[in-house]
């Protein structure tokens, strides 16, 4: 019985973020319009934009390799596993037993992985770019989200979200400045991670200034909605992870009724939409920077993380 | 202009009052000019060909004062001036493709104009059946690890066509050179035989954000040749018209600029205030860009006061709502991280190709026609100019800004000083075949016409010279060094004219 529950919970979790995903992007997109005093197009926009692109034949480049057909099915469905491993409205995920906060880096990084691959494989000017930039990228952010899931694992002792999320909605976790270290390293990485404003401009059409739609520039027709979708879920699922690590109130404990699954639910809607408008007001507010101070920007998330662990230490051995 | 100029400059009040004179000289005499301007001794305002004819103007600012020289050219070859000015390698290329002169001991001999697609060649000059041309030749780049990223001529944004070809090193650009020509129209063709009305309609089509002065540049040269005074009323709704457009550019400039760093307040609040400025010409002048609007003899409707109300109303708008926006784009932080210290244009290069506007000004180079060349109704009511020396984007911005009060000012005093009376002078019956000069200040720089009318009044030759000759090779230069992803915030911030270059 608890296992048919757990694979239910699972079940529904993996399709709440599927179905969530798309319109965490519209809002954020509704929401910067708004600020910027245009009327935006509506929430919705992205679940049709996904199925016009479902229904469009795809394009192909003529030396395109079977990675670029591959890449955007790998991506999505390690973008999806992943963020199905972050408890949303309920703790107690069947799969969070075989997969913890590192599966979920080690994921996200094998889709960057192909993701770059694909920007390459064409062999146009703009993919290099994006993928050399990509990477760039990468490379200052796996590192800070490593060090911050140590910080996190080191305090809740263990790296597995339904423990982490279950320990800091309990009292014992109290006021701890490595805690904070780690929410400002976190949203750092999420913000370049996602490829948002100040690192990178979703919104843009200046081909020389993009990261990730440089990459993806080449896609076409249902490729480019695994793509969006992908990126939408990797969205959603920081937003997610923020919450559910930072602001655990409201999930429903693994094993609990109907009700707490529903009230979960709603918390988690309340959550999502705080994070896009936050999100959106955030980026309304600041310039992108240049390529080269990204590593900068980056490398305070690491030195973050890493005090946040050495803090830990320091006082654990005292 | 005495030496090494074979003869003085004419003085702005003599072209603008009459008939432009032209200096004719012999070869030796040409190329000494050539090497004077490249050793500095004035600046090329442009160079062009007519039948059988080369012609090149000089401007010094210092005096104040403008000269042509002409240079018959009966076998089509001239001794080339780019070899010792390369401000007017792009002209002489294009003088090649639509004339058929050759620039004799010119280094760069490549199509400019012509890609091969008219289905002829020499468009006014001897006309041929011609087919497709060779592929056409980047300039070479080599060395360690370069790699090349083609970039146009067909954007993803919704702005005109031209092509980018950036090599880099990793972000950095090392070389950028573009090519233009994509938005050829044919124009000097067309205005060859056409009527003065015709030719206006046809000036204030080169380049769509600046319909007004195109049109009072051309207007210009037709008053001049005939020797014609306009009513007051008439100059002084120019001046509106013109600081209207100023106005309207500057702003959406402003907002653009600030967009390609991803900064979208900024373009939202722009955009806005630049729309307002867009109706009320409509309201005032019949039409949002103002086409149409400026006719040789004057301009072709009168500002009923309950536009002029309108007018008063849009100043004390953006006069309230500018400031808070310009503190905006001083005190984003983030902002002024991008557009300080990029694409750093140095003062000797604007000086040299006599960069006009913003472009000129934000390096250093004190010129504005409305005050150096003075034409009414600006004699009595001058500009202030902004300059600044540091050459960035973030300077061009900032003469924009100042710009942007400068007219706010001017279209105040203007309409305070509307003088009463006709709006349009009657052309004169036309007395033999006269040329004239007209030389507006545009919000992109000085535009330069010169207009030949046959003995019958219609247009012999025309030709107009677009500010974004001399601004384009200087992008390339303000680009060099910075890192790829700068480049559309170089490139906004300059802003040039695509189809006002092709023409």
């Amino acid at each position: 019985m608890e296992l048919i529950l757990g694979l239910l919970v699972q079940g529904g979790q993996m399709l709440v973020v599927l179905l969530l995903a798309p319109g965490l992007v519209g809002l954020v997109r509704k929401v910067r319009a708004r600020l910027t005093r245009r009327r935006g197009a509506p929430v919705l926009q992205p679940y049709r934009d996904l199925l016009r692109l479902m229904k469009k034949e795809v394009v192909l480049a003529e030396n395109a390799s079977w990675m670029f057909r591959v890449a955007p099915y790998t991506i999505f469905a390690a973008t999806w596993v992943a963020a199905a491993l972050v408890p949303t409205f309920a703790l107690g995920l069947q799969f969070s037993w075989t997969a913890d906060l590192i599966a979920i880096v080690a994921l996200l990084g094998s889709a960057r992985f192909f993701l770059a691959l694909a920007g390459m494989d064409v062999g146009t000017a703009f993919g290099g770019i994006g993928a050399s930039r990509e990477v760039m990228i990468g490379a200052f952010a796996e590192p800070a989200m490593l060090l911050t899931v140590f910080t996190l694992a080191l305090v809740a002792g263990s790296t597995q979200l339904s423990v982490v999320a279950a320990f800091m909605a309990s009292p014992a976790v109290g006021l701890r400045v490595s805690l904070g270290m780690a929410l400002v390293a976190l949203v750092i990485v999420a913000i370049a991670e996602n490829a948002r404003i100040p690192v990178d401009n979703p919104a843009t059409h200046l081909e020389l200034t993009m990261v990730h739609e440089a990459m993806v520039l080449e896609y076409s027709g249902r490729h480019l909605a695994m793509i969006e979708i992908a990126a939408a879920l990797k969205l959603l699922l920081y937003v997610a992870l923020i919450a559910c690590v930072f602001f655990p109130w409201g999930m429903a404990a693994a094993g609990s009724g109907v009700l707490a699954h529903l009230l979960g639910l709603a918390a988690f809607l309340l959550k999502l939409a705080a994070g896009g408008v936050l999100l959106a007001t955030f980026e309304t507010a600041i310039a992108k920077m240049r390529v080269f101070r990204v590593p900068d920007f980056l490398g305070a998330a690491l030195m973050l993380g890493l005090l946040g662990t050495l803090l830990l230490f320091v006082s654990r051995s005292l | 202009m005495s030496e090494p100029f074979p003869a003085p400059a004419v003085p702005a009040a003599a072209f603008r009052a009459g008939p432009m004179p032209r200096t004719p000289v012999g070869a030796a005499q040409w190329v000494r000019a050539a090497e004077a301007l490249g050793a500095g001794a004035a600046t090329l305002a442009s160079l062009w060909a007519s039948a059988g004819e080369v012609h090149m103007a000089l401007h010094d600012p210092g005096q104040g004062g403008v000269l042509i020289l002409s240079l018959a050219v009966p076998e089509g070859r001239f001794p080339s001036v780019a070899r010792h000015h390369p401000p007017a390698q792009r002209l002489e290329r294009a003088m090649a493709d639509l004339h058929g002169v050759v620039a004799q001991g010119a280094e760069d001999v490549r199509p400019w104009l012509d890609h091969g697609r008219w289905g002829l060649r020499h468009p006014l000059g001897a006309r041929e059946e011609a087919g497709p041309l060779p592929p056409y030749p980047f300039l070479p780049v080599a060395g360690e690890s370069l790699h090349e990223v083609p970039v146009g001529p067909v954007h993803a944004g919704i702005i005109e066509p031209g092509h980018f070809r950036f090599t880099a090193q990793g972000e950095t650009l090392v070389r950028l050179e573009a090519r233009l020509g994509y938005v050829h129209k044919g124009v000097d063709r067309l205005m060859a035989g056409a009527s003065l009305a015709r030719g206006a309609e046809l000036a204030g089509r080169v380049s769509g954000d600046s319909a007004v002065a195109c049109a009072w540049a051309f207007a210009q040269a037709a008053e001049a040749a005939l020797s014609l005074t306009l009513p007051p009323r008439a100059l002084a709704l120019r001046l509106v018209m013109a600081e209207l457009e100023r106005l309207a550019n500057h702003l959406g400039d402003v907002g653009a600029i600030c967009n390609d760093a991803s900064f979208a307040m900024m373009q939202a609040h722009c955009s806005v205030l630049r729309e307002r400025v867009l109706r009320a010409a409509a309201a005032a002048f019949g039409h949002r860009m103002m086409r149409d609007r400026i006719v040789p003899g004057g301009v072709a409707g009168d500002l009923s006061p309950a536009g002029a109300a309108e007018l008063r109303a849009l100043l004390e708008t953006v006069v309230t709502r500018l400031p808070p926006l310009v503190r905006l784009y001083d005190e984003t932080a983030s902002l002024q991280d991008r557009t300080v210290g990029a694409g750093t244009l140095a003062p000797a290069l604007a000086l040299r190709f006599g960069a006009g506007g913003f472009v000129g000004r934000a390096s250093g180079r004190d010129v504005d026609v409305r005050r150096d060349l003075a034409y009414p109704p600006y004699d009595v009511l001058p500009p202030a100019v902004p300059v600044r020396t540091d050459g960035d984007v973030n300077a061009r911005v900032w003469i924009r800004i100042r710009e942007i009060e400068a007219s706010l000012g001017l279209l105040r005093l203007a309409l305070d000083r509307l003088p009463p009376g006709p709006v349009r002078a009657d052309l004169p019956a036309p007395a033999g075949a006269a040329e004239g000069l007209g030389l507006v200040e545009g919000f992109r720089g000085d535009i330069l016409v010169w207009l030949a009318l046959a003995a019958d009044g219609r247009i012999a030759r025309c030709h107009l010279r677009d500010p974004s000759w001399f601004q384009w090779p200087l992008l390339e230069a303000a680009a060099e060094g910075n890192i790829i992803a700068d480049f559309p915030l170089c490139n906004k911030s300059f802003n040039c004219s695509y189809s006002g270059h092709d023409l």
